[in-house]
């Protein structure tokens, strides 16, 4: 079959609501990272977040679907809508059972889990809301999505920390192959409580920083870990048959290539499987590191990481070989979230020319030869784009997407 | 605890539950079933699950199934309420 | 999408209730005993259920170093103990494995829920406070956090550099973590895949939800006979814990090494019902079309199903619906063929459950034996298929359906077959 196209986004991200809003924030640097406000943080060591901001879930969702939705079902709930809305798709003006989901979840509904926990432990069993039975859990987001929509097709969950989004794109991608004509697909995630805090912090990996614009400088040598953040994307993934069919006149971009790979023992020495995932994602693409005009960056923060990611870029297409961004400064890693909001953010590069920097990020660090767009966006003809992303554990992922062809 | 009004289990199902698609809560529906009124057996578990709580009475688990409308929920709950008392 | 690459299991791992280890596991269910007892894990008396089906598991003595152990959620543990069984049970070693060459596919519905559950208590003190402390988190508390934690277990332990992944589709997860398994080789990413699932959801928190929605059973007194798929009385499911890990090999790699073949994963799918989170369309409709699908691809008939190895889990809803969907699947020949639950036996594992009901369909096939369906003495009116009652029948068994279905609207099937065995 022909590669899959893209012909819908739906973003929330914390510097915009909504796919125009928040590219233009990220062309010109905008910031999104600031001091929680969602609960008090005196009490613990990260004080830092990219919330969404001005998001009204009872503006866009009936107020049936509140008591029983998390915070981070709402918002892939809102940005589904959207993403189908752009597409111009609807489930019954497509073929039976050919429309199906496919989301990544990092941790599911934690917050709305905390308050149940709670309830649980403090008051007592009874005190159990009767949502509790899937409003928490990772396969939340694909059931009400694809409730609301009506797409009777596949489901798939897929859970890889922060490379699941690119994971979840591939298993859309699988569905189609299998004979589905229209997937909607990505992450969206937030976890923003005290419990869910808690968790995080245990990772090691967050930034203790209280200040906005240097607690998550990835590939800087006063790089110092993490900001979460909340939000991401869902995007419309199409058969180009079945999208012409139904009359779409245009796309984002094509799904051209995806590898994912696995990291060897954190005790065994050896390095990262990060490169070999890049290398097959080409191979997968038919392209050569050559015809890749942008690589979207994991961009852990963390020093060790940005080395490994930094010396695999390098591998491949040489140091300093290809302009390299991670926008994702400006809004934390929203783990399954952010690889989605990524491959959005890539496809709207594609569209308009333009490489969005990497905010905050100044100065690299010893031994990273790469050329990482920085302060201002970078135009540039762009045919070809990799996002790259990893998830704890070991995860690595990469995917190429290509310009749609001119007319 | 007093008897349950229909003004009562309107705060709960709104609580447990969200408005009503279909009609307008505060209105006459005293006789309008649940069903109709966009409220799943989900919805009418918690909102039971509620109600015991909040009147520390104990419903049979069929108080779903048997209780169409809020005037037969009311009436399951406030017979509980006299027998309690 | 035909690859011409076709998937085999070579390998079979398990813990279940009433045994760990895969012919325990078969002794159980090919008997008709049943392992549902009152929870021990904890006092279940404030509970509306207060039965479940629990595994004897010591993880050290399983063979996990005290390291392992300290830092793995019990659903880790199972999982990485069932892996090990299947290769060993392949003919396989973690040396003779290509790293870059195989996969993990693992499916949870719920996770680390037991181990996030006791730490909220500690850092909640109890649940005393919202703000909890961090002071008193441990550092595997963000392992719990993530559930993919759980595949980079069993990836770490067998050596797999591949495509990783853990699938939560809620009950169906191990279903789909196995179907996913076969995609990544059909799809030429990996030649061996250890694929399964495991949950271990025996925890207050898991056991009020289902409280407050009136899925588990309250027959508290019988535990014994508590789960009665099929059956007129039937009032709920009994929660469980299990795993079931498989080799999946490509069927030239498993017969150049001569591998024993248990039978080949000839076809998968999944819907959903988009209907409700918790609630199922009577009709079936989705199921149904999900086991075309499975048998479509691997070109087989309907009439040639010889068993089905049934979702079941004694629900009111659930056996009803999935009556319906097998009927409008097979036609008549649903009626002919022997379809049974073993969560009459071993409860509902929620994700683990598909995987372990795949390893009861495989041995099944190896002994000619179809497994009970347990406690089943008067079956409900609508309910009016061959449900296998009580008593293990000999048959041989070529081609197997399982089906299975979850909250969220989850409904899938996968179509095994031995004759490429």
């Amino acid at each position: 079959m022909n590669k899959p196209i893209v012909t819908g986004i739906g973003v929330l991200a914390p510097t915009g609501l909504g796919t125009e809003q928040y590219w233009a924030a990220t062309r010109n640097g905008a910031k999104g990272i600031g001091p929680v406000s969602r609960f008090e943080t005196e009490q613990y060591p990260v004080v830092l977040a990219g919330e969404i901001d001005g998001f009204e879930a009872r503006e866009h969702l009936a107020s049936r679907l509140l008591p029983q939705t998390d915070h981070m079902t709402r918002l892939a709930l809102v940005a589904a809508d959207w993403a189908l809305a752009d597409a111009g798709a609807k489930a019954e003006e497509l073929p039976e059972f050919s429309a199906g989901v496919v989301t990544a979840s990092a941790s599911g509904g934690f917050e709305f889990g905390h308050r149940e926990l709670e309830a649980l432990w403090s008051k007592g069993s009874e005190h159990v809301s009767a949502y509790q039975s899937f409003a928490w859990f990772y396969a939340v987001n694909t059931g009400q999505i694809s409730i609301r929509h009506g797409l009777r097709g596949a489901g798939g969950v897929v859970v890889t920390e922060q490379a699941g989004g690119l994971d979840a794109f591939a298993m859309a991608r699988r569905r189609l192959r299998d004979g589905a004509g229209l997937m909607l697909t990505g992450g969206v995630d937030s976890a923003l409580c005290p419990w869910g805090w808690v968790a995080q912090i245990a990772c090691g990996r967050l930034s203790t920083s209280a200040d906005p614009e240097r607690a998550y400088l990835p590939f800087d040598s006063a790089a110092n870990g993490f900001v979460p953040g909340e939000g991401g994307a869902i995007l419309v993934v199409e058969d180009p048959e079945s999208a012409a069919a139904r009359g779409v006149a245009r796309d984002y971009g094509t799904f051209a290539g995806y590898s994912a790979t696995f990291d060897p023992p954190p005790d065994s020495g050896r390095p990262s499987a990060l490169r070999r995932a890049i290398e097959n994602a080409l191979d997968d693409a038919g392209c050569q590191p050559s015809d890749v005009d942008v690589v979207f960056a994991d961009g852990a923060g963390v020093p060790e990481l940005d080395l490994a990611e930094a010396e695999a870029i390098s591998a491949v297409f040489g140091a300093n070989g290809v302009p390299v961004t991670a926008p994702k400064t400006a809004t934390g890693r929203l783990y399954s979230g952010g690889a989605a909001l990524d491959l959005a953010t890539a496809l709207l590069a594609l569209r308009d020319g333009l490489i969005p920097p990497t905010p905050n990020v100044s100065e690299l660090a010893p031994g990273i030869d790469i050329d990482l767009v920085t302060g201002q966006p970078r135009r540039a003809d762009l045919r070809t784009a990799v996002v790259l992303a990893r998830g704890y554990g070991g995860y690595n992922s990469a995917v190429v997407l290509r310009a749609p062809d001119k007319p | 605890m007093s008897e349950m009004t229909c003004t009562d289990l309107v705060a709960i199902i709104r609580e447990c539950a969200g408005d009503s698609d279909t009609a307008d809560l505060d209105g006459d529906i005293l006789d309008v079933s649940f069903e109709e009124l966009g409220y799943d057996s989900l919805a009418m578990l918690e909102t039971a699950g509620q109600t015991q709580r909040r009147y520390g009475i104990t419903l049979d688990d069929d108080v779903v199934v048997e209780a169409k409308t809020p005037r037969e929920f009311l009436d399951l709950v406030n017979g509980k309420l006299v027998a309690a008392a | 999408m035909d690859t011409g690459r076709r998937v085999v299991v070579t390998g079979i791992g398990v813990v279940a209730p009433g045994g760990t280890g895969r012919e325990a596991f078969w002794d159980l269910i090919s008997s008709g005993r049943t392992a549902t007892r009152r929870i021990s894990f904890f006092d279940p008396s404030p509970f509306r259920s207060q039965v479940a089906a629990e595994c004897e598991f010591d993880p050290v003595r399983q063979g996990l170093t005290p390291r392992q152990a300290r830092r793995m959620d019990r659903a880790a543990q199972f999982a990485v103990v069932c892996a090990r069984e299947a290769l060993t049970d392949s003919g396989l070693s973690t040396t003779d494995l290509d790293p870059r060459r195989t996969g993990v596919s693992i499916g949870s519905a719920v996770g680390c829920t037991t181990g996030l559950e006791a730490e909220y208590s500690v850092v909640s003190d109890s649940g005393r406070k919202w703000q909890v402390d961090n002071d008193y988190a441990v550092p595997q508390l963000f392992d719990y956090f993530v559930p993919s934690s759980i595949s980079s277990e069993v990836a770490w332990d067998v050596g797999a550099e591949g495509p990783v992944a853990l699938i939560s589709t809620g009950c169906t997860s191990g279903l789909d973590a196995v179907g996913h398994g076969r995609d990544v080789i059909t799809d030429g990413l990996a030649d061996v895949v250890i694929a399964g699932a495991t949950d271990a959801p025996i925890s207050p928190i898991t056991v009020a939800c289902f409280d407050a929605i009136k899925a588990t059973t309250p027959r508290n007194d019988e535990a014994e006979t508590a789960s009665r798929p099929f059956d007129r009385s039937r009032n709920g499911f009994v929660l469980a814990e299990a795993s079931a890990v498989f080799v999946l090999e490509e069927l030239g790699h498993a017969r150049r090494r001569g591998a024993r073949i248990y039978a080949e994963i000839s076809g998968f799918a999944t819907r959903c019902n988009a209907f409700h989170m918790t609630g199922l369309r009577p009709d079936g409709k989705e199921m149904a079309e999900a086991i075309r699908v499975a048998l479509d691809q691997g070109r087989i008939n309907p009439t040639e199903v010889d068993y089905v190895n049934a979702h079941g889990s004694g629900t009111k809803q659930n056996d009803r619906h999935e009556t319906a969907a097998v009927k409008l699947s097979l036609g008549e020949h649903a009626y002919r063929t022997p379809m049974s639950s073993i969560k009459s036996m071993i409860g509902h594992s929620l994700g683990a459950i598909g995987s372990v009901e795949i390893a009861a369909c495989l041995l099944a096939m190896r002994e000619d034996l179809l497994p009970p369906t347990a406690n089943l003495h008067e079956p409900d009116p609508e309910c009016d298929l061959d449900y296998i009652p009580r008593v293990a029948r000999e048959k041989k068994a070529d081609v197997v359906l399982t089906v299975g279905s979850g909250f969220g609207g989850f409904q899938s099937a996968m179509v095994l077959d031995r004759r490429t065995a």
